[in-house]
């Protein structure tokens, strides 16, 4: 069954357009991942199915309520983790969780035994009577997710969970989002850009760039699109070597990027020494050379012919995601 | 309208009130910069004599103290939306299932209280400085005009804020506008006897709250309408201001 649904959804900044006619569609009870660089529209995409923006074009369904009529009923249904901490630091953690619960219209009883229950989720009920401004990174983010959950919603919105957190972190809010996802039976749908987060995390996954979904598979079909094994290679005249290996029909994807080449090919040991053989017929001199099992990073490179981090684009993107802060969105 | 809006109204308002108590610093100073007027303005010029004073200077000085303090704290309460804005509370709270007018009530409200706390502070050690009521009819309207003070503030204030992304123009308001409006407002000298000034003081809404204020508590030999005649044009004000306020509170965030 699917709980979150999107029908050409569209939005526009003036002649920027952030989010271009996507359409997919998350199942009951999956970990969904939206992968894409900065800059690419999933942030974007999040403020529209949580009813915070309005689409230019199309729509979205999430629990089968339309989020631009049914508002109320979507935001009854969701919770919602933002990018940016939405704490209100002079408030002591619990009261942080009551006024949430206020705002959904809890009844008294379930108040305080929801705000029990959830902090003891993220492991909080020690500190649940400090002042946020006194917490770490990492609490705050844990008791944003504990807030998000107070509800009992049916679907939990995640953008960037981990972001500028220390890996050490990372591991733990990870294991969190496991743990309410088979818990609580929550449907999870998060963002990120990174790729190990999505590969840990999510069933399935989106990758989105420039405002539009490139590939939506479960990670293994994805990484199987690309070969079982990857093949690195860093030689004196790649493009030479890239336009020979071209033709071998074993090769089923090929990257070039600056001076090394990335190959998906099934049973990548026994490519090895064919790989080395033509390079020499060619006089192509190889520096190094390495397999290894694919991973999502791969994936966006097979799909967008960039790294996710590529360093030019990133900046680029950034400019433009502040631009859409200034228009206070 | 559902029980839910109430409770969240309630808590909006909760909010505020917790965070007034934490912030000693803020209303410390927000309560020092009035008193400062009073207490030096006052005692410093007790035996003064100006054209068009009735009686003594504190007297005619506190009604005037009292609207600053709820007009700048107020203000300060519909501005303070910013600092939502900017540490991304104000999401937190346009994804709850409640409608936008909860919301702004909620706010409205409890920036109008923590402002009517204030002045109600300064009116008191007024008092303490030997300014004494007219009559209780005359204290009650007085504070009729201070809720209306308040409220009309957080409605500009709201206005203020979804105009503005950062606190450097909410100083410059108050600088270029706020204090010149207050000192041409009657609140620290009278303006009864000078045709400009009094003319001048026609177009601005501070002067209604002022005389009025003074008016219903102190008297009318230092006022210039009667109390009831600037209570109808101090409603018209507050309910202009609210209601622009909502309107650009509804309108700033999608």
């Amino acid at each position: 069954m699917n709980i979150v649904e999107t029908f050409n959804l569209t939005k526009r900044f003036n002649d920027l357009t952030a989010v271009d006619h996507i359409s997919f569609s998350v199942r009951k009870g999956e970990i969904f991942g939206f992968l894409g660089p900065n800059g690419a529209g999933k942030t974007t995409t999040i403020k529209m199915l949580t009813t915070l923006l309005n689409p230019t074009e199309g729509t979205a369904k999430i629990c089968g309520y339309d989020i631009v009529r049914d508002r109320d009923m979507v935001r009854q249904s969701i919770g919602v983790v933002f990018q940016e901490p939405a704490l209100d630091t002079m408030l002591t953690g619990r009261e942080n969780l009551d006024f949430h619960a206020r705002m959904y219209g809890l009844s008294r009883e379930e108040r305080t035994t929801r705000i029990e229950e959830v902090l003891k989720l993220v492991n909080l009920v020690e500190k649940r009577d400090t002042l946020v401004k006194y917490y770490s990174g990492g609490m705050k983010r844990r008791l944003e997710i504990a807030r998000a959950l107070m509800h009992f919603p049916k679907v939990l919105f995640l953008d960037e969970p981990t972001l500028g957190l220390d890996a050490q972190t990372r591991r733990t809010i990870w294991e969190y989002i496991k743990r309410m996802n088979k818990e609580e039976k929550t449907t999870i749908f998060l963002t990120t850009h990174y790729m190990d987060e999505a590969d840990f995390l999510c069933d399935r996954v989106a990758i989105i760039d420039h405002g539009k979904i490139i590939a939506l598979d479960t990670i293994s079909n994805l990484k199987n699109a690309i070969g079982n094994d990857v093949i690195i290679l860093s030689c004196s005249q790649p493009t030479d070597l890239r336009k020979r290996l071209e033709r071998e029909d074993w090769v089923k994807s090929i990257e070039q990027h600056n001076s090394s080449l990335t190959l998906g090919v099934e049973m990548g040991e026994e490519k090895i020494p064919i790989i080395v053989e033509i390079s020499q017929k060619i006089g192509v001199k190889i520096k190094s050379i390495s397999v290894r099992k694919p991973t999502l990073d791969d994936v966006f490179l097979h799909f967008t012919g960039r790294r996710i981090r590529d360093e030019k684009d990133a900046n680029s993107s950034l400019e433009k995601r502040s631009s859409f802060r200034r228009r206070g969105v | 309208m559902r029980a839910n809006e109430l409770q969240a109204i309630y808590i909006m308002w909760m909010r505020q009130m917790k965070r007034f108590v934490r912030s000693r610093s803020r209303v410390i100073s927000m309560i020092i910069q009035p008193l400062f007027f009073l207490i030096f303005l006052g005692v410093g010029f007790r035996n003064v004599q100006m054209p068009g004073l009735e009686g003594s200077f504190i007297d005619f000085l506190a009604p005037g103290t009292v609207a600053m303090a709820i007009l700048f704290s107020s203000m300060f309460a519909g501005v303070s939306v910013l600092w939502d804005k900017q540490f991304g509370f104000l999401q937190e709270v346009l994804v709850a299932p409640v409608s936008r007018f909860s919301i702004i009530i909620g706010r409205t409200l409890g920036g109008a209280t923590t402002a009517l706390i204030q002045g109600l502070i300064i009116l008191i050690i007024s008092f303490i400085l030997g300014v004494r009521p007219s009559s209780i009819p005359g204290l009650l309207l007085a504070i009729v005009f201070m809720i209306l003070i308040a409220f009309s503030a957080v409605g500009f204030g709201l206005v203020i804020a979804s105009r503005m992304n950062d606190f450097e123009g909410f100083q410059l308001i108050m600088n270029i506008i706020m204090f010149p409006l207050l000192f041409l407002s009657s609140a620290f000298f009278p303006v009864k006897e000078d045709m400009v000034l009094r003319t001048l003081s026609f177009f601005n809404p501070l002067f209604y709250m002022v005389d009025g204020l003074r008016g219903s508590l102190i008297g009318t030999e230092n006022s210039i309408f009667s109390p009831f005649m600037d209570l109808i044009v101090v409603i018209i004000i507050c309910v202009a201001m609210l209601s622009l306020g909502s309107y650009s509170f509804s309108k700033s965030e999608v």
